[in-house]
């Protein structure tokens, strides 16, 4: 079995109207063993930057330890959280840092831009950053993700209708995949707040 | 077929391996312990490669020891799990560790708590977990029959049923199991789970079988 699809993951960012949300499946496996089903991919730098990270899940722990270092040390010297497009260059690098040794993740970034629109743009395990205006996919079940979303999809949202369409998009697309899946966790973030929802789907 | 499984109670936590010492086809012996006590209130229960297991255990032990030295704080179970996490994760990528561990502690505020922490550093807090060829038939088996907040006796039932499972199931399965557990009281060996005595002390002192040179073999 390939590296990437050692322990199964699946995430979705959206873009909606001053709005976006993040989701991620919530299963653990090694293989087609299932260890747990509370495993959190998505983390928060600040109030209004998230990063879903899919692929190992010890990558994942790592490079959320790395990311969560550097940006607590960014607000130190400036005093100040950092950007969405920032943050995102900052992963890349730390990505391409290891390009003959990589990590085996592949983070999604997610944030509001101090003029509250929303920033999304994914990159895969050395760092090539994608910007999307609408949305972004990763993990084992990205096929069947980037079908439901383009489906799924239509601009200017808002919260509460995008947390519909990310959520069915979610379920739907790891249904389909095996080894992702078993619940899910929606982060809907406006300017002023952020709504946390679990998913329950097919167990299995 | 090392076997390894953990499960969280009402206010203890219990960690279970087998206590084969195995190389090749040989069994060397079947009183190995590999469930080391880290401090008063935590247990590493570890199996894998035999040589790693011994060295990276007891490296463990050695800082979690220091860091209370040091500290005049012992570490909470989490620190030591992430501490534990940070070692394999800083070793995977220049001389992997080739070890899979069941980390259990009791923290005051906390209560028992049990992590699953793989051989590439795969960090996961659990209620209860299990690693190697008996987690295939003990996962299921604990998903149906356990429940939060368990009694000590219904939890060493539980074990004895996966136990059990794994002696009647494994295709090589270990013969001996020991239990430790940790709660407020601390961590210390709880039961051992015998089928197979290893044999104590040096071959019996009697006479020994008449060797045929011995003999007069004048023909």
């Amino acid at each position: 079995m390939s590296i990437t699809s050692y322990n199964g993951s699946a995430l979705i960012a959206m873009v909606g109207k001053d709005c976006f949300a993040i989701a991620s499946d919530r299963r653990l496996g090694v293989n087609f063993q299932t260890i747990a089903c509370d495993f959190q991919r998505i983390f928060k730098i600040h109030d209004h930057l998230y990063i879903g990270l899919s692929g190992l899940a010890t990558d994942v722990q790592t490079m959320h330890q790395r990311l969560n270092f550097r940006h607590k040390l960014y607000q130190l010297r400036e005093e100040r959280n950092m950007r969405p497009e920032t943050f995102a260059s900052l992963v890349s690098a730390m990505l391409y840092e290891k390009r003959f040794g990589p990590y085996f993740c592949e983070p999604i970034i997610a944030g509001l831009n101090d003029d509250g629109t929303p920033f999304i743009c994914t990159t895969d395990l050395i760092g090539a950053k994608q910007l999307a205006k609408d949305f972004v996919v990763s993990g084992t079940a990205s096929e069947s993700l980037y079908g439901a979303c383009e489906s799924m999809y239509k601009p200017d949202l808002g919260p509460d209708e995008l947390f519909e369409v990310i959520s069915q998009a979610l379920l739907a697309s790891v249904d389909r995949d095996c080894i992702s899946g078993w619940g899910g966790i929606v982060h809907v973030v406006t300017p002023n707040q952020v709504i946390t929802k679990t998913l329950k789907g097919r167990m299995d | 077929m090392e076997c390894i499984f953990g499960l969280v109670g009402d206010g203890f936590a219990l960690v279970v391996t087998d206590t084969s010492q195995v190389q090749s086809i040989v069994v060397q012996k079947t009183n190995e312990d590999k469930i080391m006590i880290l401090d008063s209130h935590k247990l590493l229960g570890v199996t894998g490669e035999s040589g790693d297991r011994v060295q990276f255990s007891e490296y463990i032990q050695k800082n979690i020891l220091l860091y209370q030295y040091r500290n005049g704080i012992p570490l909470s179970t989490s620190a030591a799990a992430n501490f534990t996490r940070g070692e394999l994760a800083t070793a995977l990528r220049k001389n992997p560790y080739e070890v899979n561990m069941m980390i259990a502690g009791w923290d005051k505020d906390q209560g028992p708590s049990l992590y699953y922490l793989d051989y590439i550093s795969t960090l996961h807090k659990v209620e209860k977990g299990g690693m190697g060829y008996g987690a295939y038939f003990l996962l299921s088996l604990m998903d149906r029959y356990y429940e939060k907040n368990m009694s000590l006796e219904k939890a060493l039932e539980l074990v004895d049923m996966c136990i059990e499972e794994v002696r009647s199931r494994l295709v090589v399965s270990p013969p001996n199991f020991i239990i430790k557990i940790v709660d407020k009281d601390g961590a210390r060996e709880l039961a051992w789970r015998r089928t197979v005595e290893d044999k104590q002390g040096p071959p019996s002192a009697a006479a020994p079988i008449a060797s045929p040179m011995a003999e007069d073999v004048s023909v």
